[in-house]
């Protein structure tokens, strides 16, 4: 070896940098340009043929606010996330305090707990498109021959509005409750057996053993969960994609979903953009909520 | 209070601990239990509103799997999610191992706030992303190649799995590659042949957790891939097997399960290793 490789591998500095650059040049070319040119597409007129672009200010967002479908999907896009993400945080924390102890065939349980979670999203919403389909859904057929369903009932599933939407969450829950479970189970875990103890010792019941002791604690945990959760079900759009494509009526179209009609199969890249930029402020304010809690944990 | 009716209630809280997890495993694995009695159904049984969709009434059937595999293109469209995933897999370690290492032991303080921004970029979704990388892989000439899939996974994995493996090189004791550094390797030495052969683990669980990634991303495969047999499987299998009014739901089924069930008990193998250096990652 040369002194000069000799000391590049002994220099912790220039080492470090060295070593870290690759993925700060990756990221940068394919994370941070695509973003800035996500941010000029949303000011221009491109489309996907067009060879000359130019600038017009704010006019793709000006006409959004006037797009009752555009309106529409915001709406639904936060109907949609806040909701899948309370049910999923409510059932993770139920689901993982029933994991928490050890028994046996423990692991068969987490395998098919988490199925959901691993299988390819767009592959699972296809066994539910057959479960819910409008004439062959097993959970109609079921409802039926239990009596839950009378005669008269029938419900589609994916064809009324409300139905649809209640069927979009569904699907969103079950994707991502594996994920918050394992997430709040590693914070479980983590809680000392001492501190169980002593709360059960000073006679702490069910709901102040839960609030004050177990709760507070994986906190930081559950927010960690929580903020990718909520990301997730802002930015998906596979569910709706193979389940509804948006319908009926658009009552089930989220940003994400438009962002690609309008984007990629209408051609409109700059609308397209424009919808998708949208999102922006909901992640700046997951991260933003992220680095506190990372400097929080820190700090400890 | 008597000792039989403490066990009656230690046998209650067990009993409803268990009535709890036969809901959600019901809940979980209903979608894929569904998809293997479809797929092995004949199609007049499934299609017969009399029946009872959760009995055979005819003999079941391979046809639906032989259709899949023979006259579909669904092994086509396996093997080029194995393609991609395989040159994802080795660009992400490249570059996500020295990254991990340097984040977690020669950056200090810059490398922590560096390490939080990384991982932030993990949050910038397929979706903000999407348009405009269409217009960068048209220009690079990539359309309908399975290297624009190549290229741009990476984007994802990399900032997890540098995240990942930093919590992994920080759980390794520091006296360790110090001892080794006394005995005359080189800083990036002891990384070399003392660290990594310590972190098999974490990079085989990094691999497994990759190469799932990309065998769930959808949105820049739809985008990016027009022509049928380039597709991956989680492109193919939903917007070619469904196509027009025609459902062939004991194929579509087969396919769905084939492909879930195998990576899901694969990625079960490495879960805890997982959690733990994504945990690790947060909060040390």
């Amino acid at each position: 070896m040369t002194k000069h490789t000799q000391s590049l591998a002994d220099n912790e500095r220039w080492l470090g940098r060295v070593m870290i650059a690759p993925a700060i040049v990756y990221i940068v070319a394919l994370v941070g340009f695509p973003f800035f040119l996500a941010l000029f597409y949303s000011v221009s007129n491109i489309t996907v043929g067009s060879t000359e672009t130019s600038f017009i200010g704010l006019e793709n967002f000006r006409h959004l606010l006037h797009n009752r479908t555009f309106l529409r999907a915001l709406r639904n896009t936060f109907v949609f996330a806040f909701v899948s993400q309370a049910l999923v945080l409510v059932l993770a924390k139920t689901l993982a305090l029933s994991l928490l102890k050890d028994f046996r065939g423990k692991w068969v349980v987490r395998l098919l707990i988490l199925l959901p979670w691993v299988a390819p999203i767009s592959l699972g919403s296809i066994g539910w498109l057959w479960i819910l389909d409008s004439v062959y859904s097993v959970i109609n057929w079921t409802g039926r021959a239990l009596g839950i369903f009378g005669p008269a009932t029938w419900p589609i599933w994916l064809g009324q509005p409300t139905l649809a939407m209640a069927s979009i969450i569904t699907v969103h829950v079950w994707r991502l409750l594996p994920l918050a479970t394992v997430i709040l189970l590693g914070g479980l875990t983590s809680i000392p057996q001492d501190i169980h103890d002593a709360a059960a010792v000073d006679g702490a019941g069910f709901w102040r053993h839960n609030f004050q002791i177990t709760i507070p604690l994986v906190l930081p945990i559950m927010l960690v969960a929580m903020l990718f959760g909520v990301v997730f079900a802002f930015t998906d759009m596979i569910v709706i994609y193979v389940l509804t494509r948006g319908g009926p009526y658009d009552t089930t179209q989220v940003l994400a979903s438009l962002a690609f009609f309008t984007g990629i199969d209408g051609g409109d890249l700059a609308a397209g953009a424009a919808i998708a930029l949208f999102l922006f402020p909901v992640l700046a304010v997951s991260a933003i909520l992220m680095l506190r809690l990372a400097r929080r944990t820190e700090v400890t | 209070m008597s000792k039989g009716m403490y066990k009656a209630k230690a046998w209650g809280a067990k009993g409803g601990n268990f009535g709890i997890l036969a809901a959600f495993i019901a809940f979980a694995a209903f979608p894929f239990y569904w998809m293997l009695m479809t797929m092995f159904k004949e199609t007049r049984d499934l299609m017969n509103p009399n029946h009872n969709p959760y009995l055979y009434h005819m003999r079941p059937t391979l046809e639906h799997v032989r259709v899949l595999f023979f006259d579909t293109l669904y092994l086509q469209w396996l093997w080029n999610t194995a393609f991609v995933g395989f040159l994802v897999v080795l660009i992400t370690l490249i570059t996500a191992i020295p990254a991990g290492y340097s984040l977690a032991r020669l950056t200090g303080k810059t490398g922590e706030r560096l390490g939080i921004g990384i991982f932030l970029t993990y949050l910038v979704p397929p979706t903000i992303l999407f348009i405009p990388l269409s217009k960068v892989i048209s220009s690079l000439g990539l359309q309908d190649s399975l290297y624009s899939l190549v290229l741009v996974y990476p984007s994802f994995t990399i900032p997890f799995c540098t995240w990942l493996l930093m919590g992994f090189f920080k759980v390794i004791p520091k006296d360790i590659e110090e001892a080794a550094m006394i005995d005359g390797h080189s800083r990036l030495g002891a990384f070399l042949k003392v660290v990594m052969p310590m972190s098999i683990a974490g990079v085989l669980t990094v691999i497994i957790f990759t190469f799932t990634l990309v065998m769930q991303e959808f949105v820049y495969g739809l985008t990016f891939i027009t022509a049928s047999s380039r597709f991956t499987v989680s492109v193919g299998v939903p917007t070619f097997l469904v196509r027009g009014d025609v459902y062939f739901w004991g194929s579509l089924m087969g396919a769905c399960f084939i492909a879930s069930v195998p990576i899901a008990i694969l990625y079960n193998l490495f879960v805890d290793r997982f959690i733990a250096g994504f945990t690790v990652g947060a909060i040390k």
